[in-house]
């Protein structure tokens, strides 16, 4: 598939399929994980715990690779591995504030209580990823580097025949049922692991 | 003359410091900073593939206990 030539990007665009996705099924599957621990918090239901905590462990590491992506790109085109650039440190101030919430389930023994401050965390880290990834970058105060910000050559507004839409929507569609493949993976096995510690 | 030619040879700018360019990595357009990072996703898929297998070995095993009482 042909793809715009583009300053700074090159071919590296089509990265787009790849690194761009990850963030995409990261986000997606902690909003899953958010409407989960809400349910929790309104009808306390262990299954409910068990799901919301099992889809955030497995954003967490879709977030992870899209930082490992990520920093190899900066280090061929920006020349270093991490640069303070706002989009970076608000991304990795996201995946800290889920890092916490793995901290934060294991540091605690009782399960119910466990299921409840979780839930409570993790609406907080939601607000968090979404202020620093969607936001903080986008501000025109912050500047970002980052391809698509600060008049930085994305995709979006240079994808004039629309062939890489035709790569991209489909792609997004495969990451996302992986993603979910994984999640209903670790949230089957985490159901079984519980019903075993129950007998 | 020759005296000229080495006074020029000598006013010789200093090497600048070796600077990265199209090499490697940047190679043709930066394409395989893009196979770099299917390779960086394929090994992470692998790595967390390997942590379920793990986890699903201890359940495994926690089962034959269970049965065996």
């Amino acid at each position: 598939m042909p793809v715009p030539a583009l300053e700074i990007l090159h071919e590296t665009i089509r990265n787009l399929y790849f690194h761009v996705c990850m963030w995409f099924s990261m986000m997606f599957i902690l909003t899953v994980s958010l409407v989960y621990s809400l349910k929790y918090l309104n009808k306390p239901n262990e299954d409910y715990d068990i799901i919301a905590s099992q889809s955030s462990y497995t954003g967490l590491m879709f977030g992870v690779l899209g930082l490992a992506t990520g920093s190899l790109w900066a280090r061929y085109t920006w020349g270093a591995w991490w640069t303070n650039d706002p989009k970076l440190n608000g991304a990795a101030i996201a995946l800290l504030s889920y890092f916490a919430y793995v901290v934060l389930r294991n540091a605690m023994d009782d399960e119910q209580k466990r299921a409840r401050i979780s839930a409570v965390y993790n609406i907080f880290a939601y607000a968090m990823m979404m202020v620093f990834i969607m936001i903080y970058p986008r501000l025109k105060e912050v500047d970002s580097l980052h391809p698509g910000n600060g008049g930085n050559p994305g995709f979006n507004q240079y994808d004039l025949d629309s062939h890489m839409r035709l790569v991209f929507y489909p792609a997004v569609i495969g990451w996302l049922l992986l993603c979910s493949w994984i999640a209903s993976i670790n949230i089957r096995t985490e159901r079984i692991k519980r019903h075993l510690a129950n007998q | 003359m020759f005296l000229l030619c080495s006074v020029f040879m000598q006013a010789q700018p200093v090497s600048n410091p070796p600077v990265e360019m199209a090499d490697g990595m940047r190679s043709d357009g930066k394409i395989y900073v893009v196979v770099g990072v299917l390779v960086i996703i394929l090994f992470g898929v692998f790595a967390y593939l390997m942590s379920i297998d793990r986890k699903v070995s201890r359940i495994e095993k926690n089962i034959e206990e269970l049965s065996k009482k």
